[in-house]
């Protein structure tokens, strides 16, 4: 077993176990931290397909993460004020219809998106997906049917078949085996023959055409792919909070996305994982040391970015295994 | 819809231009000489408008502000360069992008500190108080005319810096080909640094002028530079005549959308439900623009040779 794989693991339990011990000492709160750390570990793992293996820095993925949010909360609303959807559909509170909305509606909207972002490359790709972030994020501030700038509360978080998702534990067992599942589907993709040719248009577009494979359609396939787990990662945030607002939507998201994975380790099976554990101790640690923890943080980002490239699981694990 | 209202909303919108293009021609001169993709663009608005607040409360005078805001964003924007952005050079995108979103919390959380958490505002100087008459009846803010003003004549003072002088030629050889004019003797670290600079301060200027306009606030930075963004997207990144024709459409696109969308609609619905799905429509039409323009021209209208 190489090192990568032990520290996987470590971290795999460790996450498992700090719910576990923290519920059996009757600390709720530190449960609701460990599903938040879960449920951005998710979100993560999804850009990290895009961003990590096809190397698209996409900026705009809070757009996939709001829209999975908005799925969970629209619905839910429709039910609870027994009002039809469009085509006289009813709402539902039922998690696995909710995550099936939210992943196909991310699908569908990640298609044109990536159709047209991919056209381009490098700085404009990162700016128009941040472009197309912002329009759906000023179209949720300015459609006033559900909220506008004030969001949409879920007043029961909805429920999942046998189980009694109100307990903090077992949603975050949900959450986990949804995390676990999308760490699955990425290490299944990178090994596949998909997933070979996703990396390949990373390093070297030119030679991927060459033996006949068009890279556009790799990446558009992995970048929806990519979008419809951000989106699942959204509608289990919107439900954790029993809240979903534009701010899902807004830019500062995207980059915190971006952040996650780099503080975990770019294009690692486990970066994502490893950034969301980091981060959100760095909030919550700084949170309580000051109000100024934003401050620290973009230090403790800066110093990340120019001295500790690879991320906590390079510094632990060492350089990945290949470029 | 009289013509005054129009005229006035066109001028509303080639003002909102103008300031994006001081935004915008800062982003594309650092990204065409130094290749660099700097998110921190809008925390040099943001200090500029904060210098100027500050200044102009203590001295009374908004002209002295002014100076301060220059002189404030310049030396944020050098000591960010030779701090930080220095080491980026080489970097690759996501790098760039990562690190200056860094710098962005630092500045938001640090102008905060420094500040409070309450908006500064910022008077429009006496000599620009009042309004000018329109043709077709109404008036208009002098102050935004002079913002108009200050706008075409920074355009054009780039414009000749840029073609006529020595300056000027450095960084246009810069961005054809950095390691020959190192070669050549310039001193490139230096040359990046004032460039760098140059762009701050255009940033703090169009900073300290809007500040005016609103209150003077943590966060005023990113909007612009999201729209700054779609405008060097729109005109193609490196270009500084792409930033200006950028700038003025994005102005006016979004302003008329704004004012005609919701009128426009009205004739096929309901008033109410126009304007709704009218004010809808404009906030995302901006982006419907850029999205129309790159998939016919993927590297923009006035794409620079990379």
């Amino acid at each position: 077993m190489s090192r990568e794989t032990i520290i996987n693991i470590l971290l795999a339990l460790l996450l498992l176990a700090i719910p576990f011990s923290a519920s059996a000492m009757g600390e709720q709160f530190y449960v609701t931290l460990a599903t938040r750390i879960t449920i951005l570990a998710l979100a993560a793992v999804g850009l990290n397909i895009a961003l990590g293996l096809g190397g698209l820095v996409s900026f705009g993925h809070a757009a996939f993460f709001g829209l999975g949010g908005y799925a969970a909360g629209i619905l839910a609303t429709h039910t609870f004020n027994a009002e039809p959807l469009l085509f006289g559909l009813q709402g539902t509170t039922s998690m696995p219809v909710i995550w099936s909305v939210a992943i196909l509606v991310c699908g569908l909207v990640a298609l044109p998106i990536g159709a047209i972002s991919l056209r381009t490359t490098g700085v404009y790709f990162i700016m128009i997906t941040l472009a197309f972030a912002q329009m759906i994020y000023y179209f949720a501030i300015s459609w006033p049917a559900y909220g506008g700038e004030d969001g949409l509360s879920i007043y029961v978080r909805n429920g999942f078949p046998g189980m009694n998702t109100a307990q903090s534990l077992t949603y975050f067992l949900i959450c986990y085996v949804v995390l676990m599942a999308a760490l699955g589907l990425f290490w299944l993709l990178r090994g596949s023959r998909f997933g070979a040719a996703l990396q390949a248009a990373r390093q070297n577009a030119t030679r991927l055409s060459a033996v006949g494979i068009a890279p556009f359609n790799i990446r558009l396939v992995a970048f929806a792919i990519s979008a419809m787990v951000t989106g699942l990662a959204g509608a289990l945030f919107a439900d954790l909070n029993r809240f979903v607002s534009p701010s899902m939507l807004s830019w500062h998201m995207s980059g915190e996305l971006i952040v996650l994975i780099i503080l975990g380790g770019k294009g690692r099976l486990f970066g994502p994982v490893a950034g969301a554990m980091l981060y959100v101790l760095f909030e919550f640690a700084l949170g309580g040391f000051t109000e100024r923890w934003q401050f620290f943080l973009g230090l403790i980002l800066l110093g990340v970015v120019l001295f500790a490239r690879g991320g906590l699981l390079g510094l632990l694990a060492g350089e990945a295994r290949h470029g | 819809m009289s013509i005054a209202l129009l005229i006035e909303q066109l001028l509303n919108g080639l003002q909102l231009g103008v300031m994006l293009f001081l935004m915008a021609a800062g982003l594309t001169l650092i990204f065409g000489v130094m290749g660099l993709i700097n998110l921190a663009h809008g925390s040099l608005y943001m200090v500029g408008a904060f210098a100027c607040a500050t200044v102009a409360a203590a001295t009374g005078s908004f002209w002295i502000g002014l100076v301060a805001s220059l002189i404030a964003a310049a030396a944020a924007g050098a000591v960010m360069e030779i701090v930080v952005i220095r080491r980026l050079y080489e970097r690759d995108h996501l790098d760039q992008v990562l690190a200056t979103f860094a710098l962005i919390l630092i500045f938001s959380e640090g102008t905060r500190w420094l500040s409070g958490s309450f908006p500064l505002y910022l008077d429009i100087p006496p000599l620009l108080q009042g309004a000018v008459p329109l043709p077709g009846g109404g008036q208009y803010q002098l102050y935004r005319l002079a913002i108009i003003g200050v706008g075409i004549a920074v355009a054009v003072g780039l414009y000749l810096l840029i073609s006529r002088t020595r300056l000027g030629m450095r960084i246009r050889a810069g961005e054809s080909d950095r390691e020959m004019i190192a070669a050549l003797g310039v001193d490139i670290r230096t040359l990046y640094t004032v460039v760098f600079a140059l762009g701050a301060a255009l940033a703090g200027l169009a900073g300290a002028l809007v500040g005016a306009l609103q209150s003077v606030q943590v966060g005023m930075g990113e909007p612009a530079l999201i729209l700054a963004f779609v405008v060097i997207v729109i005109g193609g990144i490196g270009s500084i005549k792409g930033a200006l024709f950028g700038a003025i459409l994005v102005g006016l696109v979004d302003t008329m959308g704004r004012f005609l969308l919701p009128k426009a609609l009205a004739l096929m619905m309901p008033t109410a439900q126009a304007g709704l799905i009218g004010a809808s429509l404009a906030s995302m039409l901006i982006y419907i623009v850029m999205a129309l323009i790159l998939a016919f021209r993927p590297s923009g209208l006035f794409a620079a040779q990379s």
